[in-house]
């Protein structure tokens, strides 16, 4: 309270002099899904919960709610002397250009967005490259010759997913089906599993038996609608395997969980660095989860392939185009 | 809300006078309704002063008085609707709080308002049902109600199809629906609140009819009203109201009109208005071969024509729903014409796109026949009631802005020369009575100068100072040269009043009635499509045959 | 006579004392909720307060809010007082907004002086463009107002995410935004208007929009109340058949309410296009469209009362979005549960607690019975 209530009153410096004699202070500030989204949000919530349980130091959450918040938010956590504040999602990158240059002696990590400033470590992921290999996967589980895709908005993002995974089935089979649906146009569409659950349904009854999801919580329904179909289906983000064993293929793995506990912990260690990372599978930051839940559904030559076809990208001998690029798919 | 716990002394049921006030002195019962002292505020307007009324068991009971005089609300202190300040309700000699209207109806009394409550898609047994629902399913309530309904329209002579949908039927039947409800809720009492308001007369004799078999079968009867005629006509005992105080009660058998219409408002009043002969000028409004078709496809105006002239009052009788209402609202250009002509100074505007704002260029002004839908904006304060039709003229405009000054100094003008109670131009026209309503609107009409205006029903709801002041403004206007067009379903309006005489049914304009045959027998055979020759020929006859 | 309303409270009872209670009874029921989860309500309603109001710097955020709830706001009560339900604010706000994008994005070579009234333009227009549809089909074909402007909500949120993932995207860019502004485009802030002579207040989004906002609740009032076209307007919305009656066509009426409906509403995207977020995005509009309704509702369609609604819905929106910074149970469902709360009996329940104040004041303070004559 001491601490808010002289920064409401003093200029940013104050705050940042006060703070070495304080305790380790991590914050996070997630974005629109909200912490429980069981996808990109939650990923990171494991994160700094794994993080939290090792070390037993608190840290500081919110969670926006619209547009605005996200400034204010972040420039809350750097007043408040947070050490280390973690920027969830890319549509945090505008607020965050200008609270770091506000507040150039707290460190910043942001997810999935690259903000080129001396105080921000900016983490972003190669999702193709993972969407790629559970499309090799997908293409060769199915059994119609046809796969299914359900992102949540048609937006650059997402359609990088969409483009890899497709780039992945078509790699194992040239002639595969491919069908792909967004599922809305408001913010309403990463939390609409009944939306979900029917475009997934609408695919099965196109033809396809595996669809991959890659659209927040709207993904639920999609898993689902392929469970009480008997069909297939992907989870993306975090391991979703466990949702409905048996029928979830497999999960897109994307290590937001492991960006976040680093960002903390290296930011504890000393050992924190701004600049750009970059994830894909040569740095396991994506991949395709396996556990006790999907073994039975991955076989020995669906593993083969999908480790070769790893190994080729980490290579440079596959070239899994990056939709973001040129905002457009080869395929 | 009210609790329950008052005990409740009053009749329930429709039956007798068996269970009812057994202390009562046998011989001489105690009166069905018996008000004592009361007194009503509305803010600094004490709507009732101390009135106290004795209505005695199995009459007919008129309470008249101007609009504004406290009849209202008495009635629905009795009702429930209000709660007096003080004073008491003695319902068959025992006092009886009436606190909501279901105490009311407990107490056996019943209301049909002027206003219908009535869900219109519904059918008359559904309606009269309505609220008393007691068994879980609605057809058993409904059966069980059938036999009861028919026994009553037996008794009562209350013809009404029990299966009929509501909004299909006649007006006057739609009443009747209104008074099986309170009969089949046990109502003893009656109470009708100007019940004729919206009949025809032929309608309105049957009402009579069906009230004196309710005084018959022993029910008591309420009657509000402003019309003397009714007063007359139907009841044994009449209450007289002013400005809030009971001011006399007589028997009707031993009072006259004059000295009601005296009482009522306090001074002498002449029923009959005098006008001289028209000094006939150009012809101002002709019409030709129109046709007016509703938005339902239904075609209400046949292939009328006639013309007024400058310095005359046309009057157009009828029964209500004949087309006169589509002929007035196709003149004033608020409806298109189906087709004809409609010319205005030799300008024809049928056929091209007229609305009420081009009609009001050509000088052609307009006294709705319903204010408070068309006339006025109720929720509007009275200056910008007395602009409306008129809001862009230059007069009430300055720049872009409304010219408030002169608006409120113009409807202050119009207040004082017209006498519009209270003169405060700021009071939602809501608040003002039936004929202040109607005072805004026919000043504002006759002030904006026209050559020809258009009148309907200038004195529905209005009491009779104000009838006489209308009337008395149309005349001058008259003999001032300009061109007018009365529609009334009051005879005696049109008869007082009109020049020249047309009768509408069903569309056509049945025939002129000439000047030296104006008898009411005739008219009245006209409005119900007889051609002049034949009516002439029965009214002789059933002349001769009395 | 009287008829309508038995009891007559003066007009401070109506206007002033209904709103407070339904406040104070929203805030009571909040506290149970508040209890319910286990906090302390007091402690909360501090955090709010001093979240809202507490500082410079939540006041400019406060403000902020409360501008784009003013433009709504009025967008619906314009709408209302012509007796349309106009609840496309919201589209009409993201289509306004993008009317101000594409002037910034595509004429920044023009100075600011020049910009600026382009781009008010441009919202107005856009916004209103997206309210004429609806009211043509109203006027002409009689088409629900309620239902189309419902639609086109949905049809502008995906000709945004069209034209910001395909079409106006900065290329190379994972987030569907367009690129940021030209520098001397953004619309100063107060704060950094006020520095120069001398007056240090927090950084907030507050912006010029602000003055823009209280300047269209004096126009609207003037139109409303003062002109002939604010005449007729209100004539359609009370009684449509008197408006006929008076040479008023209603669905020219109709026409243009929406069209200045959609215009105020359009406003909003100065406000955030312009004065905050300098970049055409998605969702800006994050439901204020909608808050309008109640905003209007609340403020009983009077600029004044407006003004005073967004203020308290403003207040809302930053006070509660601070309690979580120290209360973690106050979490994002619990605000929403709180602002619905508010919402529901500030709003809709108006007309739950609105006769039992009156008759409760009539009751006590009634005139005494002094002899007045009637008339």
């Amino acid at each position: 309270m001491r601490r808010v209530l002289l920064a409401a009153v003093a200029v940013s410096g104050l705050s940042a002099a006060a703070q070495a004699q304080d305790d380790f202070l991590p914050a996070v500030v997630f974005d629109m899904g909200g912490k429980f989204d069981r996808s990109f949000n939650e990923g990171i919530y494991n994160g700094v919960e794994q993080f939290r349980e090792e070390t037993g130091i608190e840290y500081r959450e919110f969670e926006v709610t619209n547009e605005s918040q996200r400034e204010q938010a972040l420039r809350r956590m750097a007043r408040d002397g947070a050490d280390i504040v973690i920027a969830v999602g890319f549509a945090q990158a505008p607020a965050l250009e200008v609270v770091a240059q506000e507040f150039p002696d707290t460190r910043f990590t942001i997810i999935d967005m690259v903000v080129d400033l001396p105080n921000v470590q900016s983490v972003v992921f190669q999702e193709h490259e993972g969407s790629f290999l559970v499309g090799v996967l997908a293409a060769m589980a199915s059994q119609t010759g046809a796969v299914g895709f359900v992102g949540g908005m048609d937006i650059p993002l997402i359609s990088k997913f969409a483009c890899g995974y497709h780039q992945g089935a078509a790699y194992v089979n040239p002639d595969i089906g491919y069908f792909e649906n967004m599922t809305g146009t408001t913010p309403a569409a990463w939390n609409d599993p009944a939306k979900g659950a029917e475009l997934a349904q609408s695919q099965f009854d196109r033809g396809a038996d595996v669809v991959y999801a890659a659209a927040g919580a709207t993904g639920l329904g999609v898993l689902q609608a392929a469970a009480d179909a008997g069909k297939l289906a992907i989870g993306v983000d975090s391991n979703q395997n466990y949702l409905h064993p048996g029928t979830v293929l497999t999960s897109m793995l994307k290590r937001v969980d492991v960006a976040a506990y680093n960002a903390f912990r290296s930011a504890m260690d000393g050992t924190w660095e701004p600049g750009v990372q970059v994830l894909g599978l040569a740095e396991d930051g994506v991949g395709w989860a396996l556990d006790e839940n999907n073994e039975s559904l991955i076989t020995d030559e669906m593993k083969a392939a999908v480790e070769e076809a790893r190994q080729k990208i980490i290579a440079g001998e596959i070239e899994v185009h990056d939709y973001t690029v040129d905002n457009s798919c080869p395929l | 809300m009210s609790g329950g716990d008052r005990t409740q002394p009053g009749p329930g049921g429709g039956a007798g006078p068996g269970h009812a006030a057994p202390a009562a002195p046998a011989g001489d019962a105690p009166p069905a309704i018996e008000l004592r002292h009361i007194n009503k505020h509305f803010g600094p307007v004490h709507a009732n002063r101390d009135i106290s009324l004795s209505v005695a068991r199995g009459t007919i009971h008129g309470i008249i008085g101007e609009n504004g005089a406290g009849k209202s609300t008495l009635m629905s202190i009795l009702y429930g609707f209000y709660q007096a300040d003080s004073g008491e309700i003695r319902v068959n000699g025992q006092p009886t709080p009436i606190l909501t209207p279901s105490d009311a109806i407990r107490a056996g009394i019943g209301m049909v308002h002027q206003h219908f409550m009535l869900v219109y898609p519904f059918t008359v047994l559904e309606n009269v049902v309505l609220g008393t629902e007691s068994r879980p399913l609605l057809r058993e309530t409904l059966a069980g109600a059938r036999a009861e309904l028919e026994r009553l329209e037996r008794e009562y002579g209350l013809e009404v199809d029990p299966d009929a949908v509501v909004e299909n039927l006649p007006v006057g039947a739609q009443q009747r629906v209104e008074i099986l409800k309170a009969l089949y809720r046990g109502a003893d009492i009656l109470i009708l609140d100007e019940p004729t308001g919206v009949l025809t007369p032929q309608e309105a004799d049957d009402l009579f009819r069906i009230l004196a078999a309710l005084r018959d079968q022993g029910k008591t009867v309420i009657l509000i009203t402003h019309k003397l005629r009714e007063i007359m006509a139907i009841t044994d005992n009449v209450s007289v109201m002013r400005q809030g105080q009971m001011v006399a009660h007589r028997k009707t058998s031993e009072t006259s009109r004059d000295e009601l219409a005296e009482l009522m408002v306090g001074r002498k009043v002449l029923l009959r208005v005098e006008k001289g002969e028209a000094q006939l000028g150009p012809v101002i409004l002709d019409v030709e071969g129109l046709d007016v078709v509703d938005h339902l496809g239904v075609r209400r105006v046949k292939d009328v024509s006639f013309q007024v002239r400058a310095g005359e009052i046309v009057g157009i009788a009828g029964v209500s729903g004949n087309g006169q209402s589509e002929l007035l609202a196709a003149l004033a250009g608020m409806t298109r014409p189906a087709k004809g002509h409609i010319r205005i100074r030799g300008t024809d505007v049928a056929g091209h796109h007229v609305d009420a704002r081009t009609m009001r260029a050509l000088k052609v002004a307009h006294v709705p026949e319903d204010r408070q839908r068309e006339g006025l904006v109720t929720s509007f304060a009275a200056n910008e009631c007395a602009i409306l039709g008129y809001h862009r003229a230059p007069r009430y405009n300055r720049g872009l802005f409304l010219d408030r000054g002169r608006i409120l100094g113009a409807t202050r003008q119009l207040m004082q020369d017209y006498d519009v109670r209270p003169p405060n131009p700021f009071l939602p026209a809501a608040n003002f009575s039936g004929g202040n309503q109607q005072k805004i609107v026919v000043a504002r009409e006759i002030t904006s100068d026209p050559d020809l205006l258009l009148v309907g029903q200038p004195t529905r709801g209005v009491d009779i100072g104000a009838i006489e002041f209308i009337h008395r403004r149309l005349i001058a206007m008259r003999d001032a040269g300009k061109a007018i067009l009365l529609v009334s379903v009051e005879l005696d309006e049109i008869m007082s009043l009109s020049d020249r005489i047309l009768v509408m049914f069903d569309g056509h304009i049945v025939g002129e009635v000439p000047q030296d045959r104006r008898d009411e027998r005739t008219i009245g055979l006209m409005m119900a499509g007889v051609p002049l020759e034949t009516a002439e020929a029965q009214a002789h006859a059933a002349a001769g045959a009395h | 006579m009287a008829t309508a309303e038995p009891v007559r409270a003066p007009a401070w009872v109506r206007v002033g004392l209904v709103p407070l209670v339904n406040l104070l009874l929203a805030f009571i029921v909040t506290g149970l909720v508040v209890l319910a989860v286990g906090e302390n309500p007091f402690e909360v309603l501090r955090l709010l307060v001093r979240g809202a109001f507490g500082y410079p710097e939540a006041i400019g955020y406060t403000l902020y809010y409360t501008t784009n709830f003013i433009f709504t706001g009025l967008a619906v009560a314009v709408a209302i007082h012509a007796g349309l339900f106009n609840i496309g604010g919201e589209g009409q706000a993201y289509i306004g907004g993008l009317g101000v994008g594409l002037v910034c994005l595509y004429l920044d070579f023009l100075p600011f002086i020049v910009v600026l009234p382009l781009a008010i333009i441009a919202a107005a227009l856009f916004g209103a463009a997206w309210a004429f549809i609806p009211a043509l089909l109203q006027a002409k074909r009689g088409s629900h107002i309620v239902i189309t402007t419902i639609m086109f909500n949905f049809i502008a949120a995906a000709l945004m995410v069209f034209l910001l993932g395909k079409v106006l995207i900065k290329p190379g860019q994972m987030s569907p935004e367009s690129r940021q502004f030209a520098d001397h485009l953004f619309l100063p802030k107060i704060h950094e208007v006020l520095e120069p002579v001398g007056i240090s207040i927090g950084r907030s989004p507050l912006n010029l929009s602000f003055i823009w906002a209280l300047v269209c609740c004096v126009l609207v009032y003037l139109f409303i109340w003062r002109t002939r076209w604010g005449y007729e307007f209100r004539t359609v919305g009370q009684n449509e058949r008197a408006a006929v009656y008076g040479g008023i066509s209603p669905s020219r009426v109709t026409i243009w309410a929406m069209v200045i409906s959609g215009a105020l509403a359009g406003f909003m995207g100065i406000n955030e296009i312009m004065g905050v977020n300098h970049r055409l995005l998605l969702n800006f509009t994050a439901g204020y469209g909608f808050v309008g309704i109640a905003v209007a509702l609340m403020g009983r369609n009077h600029p004044v009362g407006i003004v005073l609604a967004a203020l308290l819905f403003g207040a809302l929106t930053q006070g509660v979005a601070e309690v979580p910074f120290d209360i973690p149970a106050i979490d994002r469902e619990m605000q929403q549960v709180i602002q619905g709360l508010i919402i529901l009996f500030a709003g809709a329940l108006e007309y739950m607690v609105r006769p039992h104040v009156e008759r409760a004041y009539v009751a006590l303070f009634r005139p005494r019975r002094q002899p007045v004559a009637a008339e």
